[in-house]
């Protein structure tokens, strides 16, 4: 039982200890403030953030290639005329190239 | 090793409070390593109660009957297979087995996204949390299945002898693994919700979760059914009984999901309802597990005894009001995206079939609920049986599979009418020569089935046109042969042609509902040996009477004390079609009022009944012995009061001797039905079709469609 609980102690305090290690390794390079750990704390967030929207936009552009797929298969299926295929086709590759210009904005920020 | 055991459930409960505090901190003040310390909390509690789970096993294993529920549900003459899987044949050992797969299935789910949704996931984990606090405190305050007795029994009371049947045993882990493989969608659901993000990362984390919920869910249910088939003594698959139902309702939300969600997908539209779904199915799931448990329900299902009611319908309360808050706070954020470009679209189908699904649920929960709360409110007993649901269920169950066939051939956001009448034609002609077909060969006309069949072959035209014209699309591209090009569609388009596949399934299993419940053949009477009865096309004879005794014949491992039973020839138009040997077993009662041989056999007996089974029939029959026959009770009787317990087995032995060479008449019920087999071949189709939907493609082959994919999409506006 105290192999268990030891185990369990280790498993979720890794991320604390990890985090008490990070931040005592930076106040021994700096200050010893807690005005640095705020600020880590804070542009954490901001890549969370970014990071966020990435994955958003992953998710965004994954769906829209497929719904790109799904109406050319429609199409040769004979569900759809050509005339609306080649307009819904169009608009979403128009939609799928907004994603990608977003996605390429975002890496440019994040580099 | 009880005090192991109940100490692991307490540390459970610490590790979840813990993890909750954790996950909401982190989330709340940014602090990355609280959320993953309470993420990594959902494991340690998967560690704890997989810890717990090893302990009960053991006990049972080895047969440790300190503990309660191993001298409840288990004896030394339990065969080791039905002993491991006794340990959720309790209502605390179900309560584990719960705890523990939802543990499970959370850690998996979190492990999967814990690069994604860290706000989202953050607070799922809270919720998730909450759900394995929960059950974890009804077993440390209220069900502890480490409960023991000193000094220990020297034998348990055995297995439920109806639980005797393997198809039991994977029923409750399959069934549980559904109900709380819903609790991950609706805990994501609720984290989206709180965190203001129900987008397309939320819809990719959960869309696998959601069909692993109804796949097993599904699959759970239909063994079941075909439990209650196989082994009750009376040849139904399906009661409308209210734990049925229960498991059915989330199902059924389930599916309309999964639906709708392509929609959101596609289209961000129905943000709301998708999102009040994935609420109530959840929440479903929990009411499901609530009735069997909460003691208001008098069933084969239900744990009798302790009653549970109180915290569920708490936990039920909140949950509501939670979904309800939460949906309306964040209707802003819930808006619509687009609108329906045109009603003739797969999205108005999938819109329709989203409120048939819904309204079936309805019904079921209206007839499920009502009568309990009626008889709660006025005390007196009502009920709503299978009739009443038969009755509104039906027609739109016929819609459902209409539907089901018109939504493949329909084109995404629009369709034009000449492509309409195009693609429809074939699967209507399919549905007329099964009409043709049906009524030429003088099945009898059954307006409802014959609707249900005929919508079944248009099912199967509308799906095998796709499949034909894809792989002809296929083959135009590519130049593959025929099979090849089958496969390469399937394995390009899986969730598309998975889906269809499920279709199939579904459409089959309700030829076999439709076919077995509108043309039964059934017969109860009692016969003597020598004696025939014709039940439909079918004459069965019955040869003679058998009997068997444990525990040198008891190959089947029923655990009867005594099993009696009949040898019946089965003939058809004179040809020899089957023999079958139906039986019920009288098990111990340990009550020694019955007296030394009455106790033997003086427990509830239990009908093995005795099948034909073939694609295009089943041949049913069950016996019921007339153990209360004079002659018989004199030799229980005699042997009461001559022999003592340690001898009685002679009188049993007695019994089995008179009732092989001077049989009483016996009661017999027989059926013959129809297309009971395609009930059971539609469910293995469906669960095929949703794993081919489900399977990701490998992540090679996804990284290779995702380039070509963006050079296409460049090239074509490009071109354009």
């Amino acid at each position: 039982m105290l192999a268990l609980v030891g185990l369990v102690v280790l498993v979720v305090g890794a991320p604390l200890r990890r985090a008490r290690r990070g931040d005592g390794s930076r106040l021994g390079a700096s200050s010893p403030s807690q005005p640095a750990a705020g600020v880590e704390r804070s542009s954490r967030r901001e890549h969370d953030a970014l990071q966020a929207a990435r994955a958003e936009l992953e998710a965004a552009r994954e769906a829209k290639y497929r719904e790109i797929r799904d109406t050319e298969l429609d199409y040769r299926t004979g569900k759809l005329s050509r005339d609306d295929y080649q307009a819904i086709d169009a608009d979403l590759r128009a939609e799928a190239l907004t994603i990608l210009d977003r996605l390429e904005r975002l890496s440019s920020t994040d580099a | 090793m009880a005090g192991l055991g109940f100490a692991c459930l307490v540390l459970a409960l610490v590790v979840c409070v813990y993890g909750i505090a954790a996950s909401l901190y982190g989330v709340r003040s940014g602090r990355v390593e609280f959320s993953e310390s309470g993420r990594r909390s959902v494991y340690a509690l998967a560690l704890v109660l997989t810890a717990a789970m090893a302990v009960l096993e053991v006990a049972f294993l080895r047969n440790d009957f300190a503990f309660n529920t191993v001298a409840d549900t288990s004896s030394r003459t339990t065969p080791s297979f039905y002993r491991a899987a006794a340990v959720w044949s309790s209502q605390e050992g179900s309560l584990l087995l719960w705890a523990w797969l939802m543990s499970l299935w959370s850690s998996l789910a979190l492990f999967l996204t814990r690069k994604r949704l860290r706000d989202v996931a953050a607070y799922a984990t809270a919720i998730m949390l909450g759900f394995g606090g929960f059950f974890v405190s009804l077993m440390v305050f209220y069900a502890n299945p480490f409960a023991t007795t000193h000094p220990a029994p020297p034998e348990g009371a055995g297995l439920d002898p109806l639980l005797r049947f393997p198809t039991m045993m994977i029923h409750p882990p399959m069934l549980y693994s559904g109900y709380t493989l819903c609790t991950i969608p609706l805990a994501f659901g609720m984290g989206a919700l709180l965190a203001r993000r129900v987008d397309a990362d939320w819809i990719k984390a959960i869309r696998r979760f959601a069909f692993a919920a109804w796949l097993f869910l599904g699959a759970g249910i239909l063994l079941g059914a075909r439990w209650s088939y196989s082994e009750l003594g009376w040849g139904g698959y399906w009661g409308w009984d209210a734990v049925e139902n229960a498991s059915l309702m989330p199902w059924l939300t389930g599916t309309a999901f999964l639906h709708s969600l392509m929609i959101q997908e596609k289209r961000g539209m129905l943000k709301v309802w998708n999102v009040s779904l994935v609420l109530a199915t959840g929440t479903l799931a929990i009411m499901g597990t609530f009735l069997v448990r909460s003691g208001i329900l008098n069933s084969i299902h239900a744990f009798g005894g302790q009653t549970l009611g109180v915290p569920f319908v708490v936990l039920i309360a909140v949950l509501i009001a939670g979904s309800i808050y939460l949906v309306v706070s964040r209707r802003e954020m819930l808006r619509s995206e687009h609108r329906l470009d045109s009603l003739v679209s797969r999205e108005s189908m999938f819109l329709l079939n989203n409120l048939v699904l819904v309204g079936l649920c309805f019904v079921i929960f209206w007839g499920t609920y009502f009568p309990l709360i009626s008889e709660a409110l006025t005390g007196q007993e009502a009920s709503v049986g299978p009739p009443w649901f038969n009755r509104y269920t039906v027609p739109l169950a016929l819609i459902l599979v209409l539907l089901s066939g018109i939504a493949p051939v329909i084109a995404w956001r629009r369709a034009t009418l000449a492509n309409f009448r195009r693609n429809f034609t074939a699967p209507i002609v399919c549905a007329l020569l099964a009409l043709v077909a049906l009524l030429a060969a003088g099945i009898p006309e059954k307006p409802l089935a014959l609707t249900m069949f005929c919508l079944a072959a248009f099912v199967l035209g509308s799906v095998g046109q796709e499949f034909y014209r894809g792989a002809r699309a296929r083959r135009a591209m590519a130049g593959e042969p025929l099979a090849l090009a089958v496969l390469a569609l399937v394995r390009r388009n899986r969730r598309r042609y998975g889906g269809y596949i499920v279709h199939v399934g579904i459409a089959v299993l309700f030829v076999g509902v439709a076919a077995s419940s509108s043309f039964q053949h059934a017969s109860e009477l009692a016969l003597s040996p020598g004696q025939s009865t014709r039940v439909g096309a079918y004459q069965i004879r019955y040869v003679r009477s058998t009997a068997t005794i444990t525990p040198k014949y008891d190959e089947a491992h029923t655990g009867s004390t005594l099993s009696l039973g009949a040898l019946l020839d089965v003939t058809k138009n004179g040809r020899h079609v089957a023999t079958l040997d139906p039986s019920e077993g009288f098990y111990a009662s340990g009550e020694a009022s019955q007296g030394s041989v009455g106790s033997l056999i003086g427990g509830q007996p239990v009908s093995h009944v005795a099948m034909d089974a073939g694609f295009t029939r089943d041949v049913w029959t069950a016996i019921q012995p007339d153990i209360e026959a004079p002659a018989l009770q004199r030799i229980v009787k005699i042997g009461n009061s001559t022999l003592p317990p340690a001898d009685a087995i002679v009188a049993i032995v007695a019994l089995a001797h008179a009732y092989v060479t001077h049989p009483p008449q016996a009661q017999f019920h027989f059926i013959v039905s129809p297309l009971i087999l395609w009930i059971w071949l539609g469910g293995a189709i469906v669960v095929g079709g949703a794993l081919i939907a489900i399977w990701p493609a490998p992540s090679v082959v996804r990284r290779r469609v995702a380039v070509r994919s963006r050079a296409r999409a460049v090239r074509g506006l490009a071109r354009v």
